[in-house]
């Protein structure tokens, strides 16, 4: 899986193409930690149709709070480089990232 | 044929487990369902430090891991599922899930609380977005930076002075002049100089674009209603929810007997008005709802279940 960082992030996620899935994830949180295998299980789903990348907030504070994540976990949606979904809390599920994957594939 | 497990756990926090771990011990074909992560609350929390026997750095999560492996060695079985409406009523309780229906001759309900809400405008459009219920997820965000905590419990004491580990200042919002948290909580959030207070006043108002900026307090004594907005600067601000727990019983409100605040009334024994359905944890009313009194209620509910199916199959014979 990608890992973002503020080195890659414009060029892996804002000036992709296509759809791209962000797991903002943080060390002290312990419902990301229990998200991440389920974003994996996704990923490989997904594979070759949807890009699955991962950060970790904890490293990059301001990168997440520029792209308004200041709660976790949440996973962020972006096509064509814009931000166009977000599931956050309660609905960053594997059920909820699914949900929010087909409706904008 | 169906498989009737003789006990079907919904809730798979420390409650549901310990009470999978001794039905499972006593040969009961055991089924625990969780809809959510198992743990429950209890993996929000980075230090549990008042249950006996949990070693000097246990944490939530690490507790929770042990207490699965425990009750999994003794052969209880789990499964994710979201139950949606049960069927309390005679021998066969039948439980229907996301996952399908599943049966059992005893039943024990183990699925928590969850947190209050403030109930005010700007707060559900801006959870996540400034407004927390999760210091050891969130906290880190607001480093340097403003924070407000709404409550005056254990809880909202103990995650205020974790968060003064990265806020500027943190400001605990009370709406009485007097705490319900333990006097030593209390005493040591007093002492932290991070840590302001503001007693007799709530929020009436959560303002912010796209983000937490700003807050308005209303004063219950005075009426005065007061507006706090973040340092320009920052241009951001964090508020913390603990104001207490809302029981899950929204599903079976009309089958068992709960309080006026929706928690199950049971007797010494877990049992609920229903023969054969039981509670056990922070679902029930009680006067501590903490890990010790969770694990506590699960293993006698598991061993009054046990009793319930084996009079239930002598009678049968």
């Amino acid at each position: 899986m990608l890992v973002l960082d503020k080195e890659n992030f414009e060029l892996e996620v804002l000036k992709a193409s296509g759809v791209v899935v962000v797991d903002f994830w943080g060390e002290g949180c312990e419902p990301c930690k229990a998200l991440m295998p389920e974003f994996e299980a996704l990923s490989e789903t997904y594979e070759g149709k949807v890009t699955f990348a991962k950060l970790n907030t904890s490293q990059e504070r301001r990168l997440a709070i520029s792209q308004r994540v200041l709660g976790l976990p949440t996973v962020v949606l972006y096509k064509d480089g814009a931000r166009v979904a977000e599931c956050t809390k309660d609905q960053a599920s594997q059920t909820g990232i699914k949900q929010m994957i087909e409706s904008h594939l | 044929m169906e498989i009737i497990y003789d006990v079907i756990i919904i809730g798979a926090g420390p409650a549901g487990l310990s009470a999978g771990l001794y039905a499972a011990r006593a040969k009961m074909s055991t089924l625990i369902l969780e809809k959510d992560r198992t743990g429950g609350q209890i993996t929000g929390t980075e230090e549990v430090a008042n249950y006996p026997g949990s070693i000097k750095d246990a944490t939530g999560p690490t507790l929770v891991t042990r207490m699965v492996e425990q009750t999994e060695a003794f052969g209880a079985k789990r499964l994710k599922a979201e139950v949606t409406r049960m069927d309390l009523e005679g021998s066969v309780k039948h439980v229907h899930t996301d996952k399908g229906v599943f049966l059992a001759k005893a039943i024990i309900m183990a699925m928590g609380a969850h947190p209050r809400l403030l109930d005010v405008p700007g707060e559900k459009i801006l959870s996540g977005k400034g407004v927390s219920y999760c210091a050891t997820c969130d906290a880190e965000f607001f480093s340097d930076l403003d924070v407000y905590v709404f409550g005056g419990g254990d809880t909202a004491l103990e995650e205020a002075m974790f968060i003064t580990k990265f806020a500027r200042k943190v400001t605990i919002v009370h709406r009485r002049d007097t705490f319900r948290a333990a006097k030593s909580i209390v005493e040591k959030a007093q002492s932290n100089p991070k840590i302001e207070f503001i007693f007799n006043s709530g929020a009436k108002k959560i303002m912010g674009e796209g983000m937490v900026q700003g807050l308005e307090l209303e004063n219950y004594e005075t009426g005065v209603c007061t507006e706090i907005w973040a340092d320009p600067n920052d241009g951001l601000m964090g508020i913390f929810v603990f104001v207490g727990y809302i029981p899950e019983t929204q599903i079976i409100k009309d089958q068992v007997k709960l309080d006026k605040s929706g928690y199950i009334i049971t007797d010494e024994m877990m049992q609920t008005d229903i023969p054969g359905v039981y509670a056990a944890g922070d679902i029930r009313v009680k006067v501590l709802r903490q890990v010790v009194t969770a694990t506590a209620d699960g293993a006698i509910a598991a061993v009054q279940a046990e009793k319930y199916v084996d009079a239930l199959e002598y009678e049968e014979a």
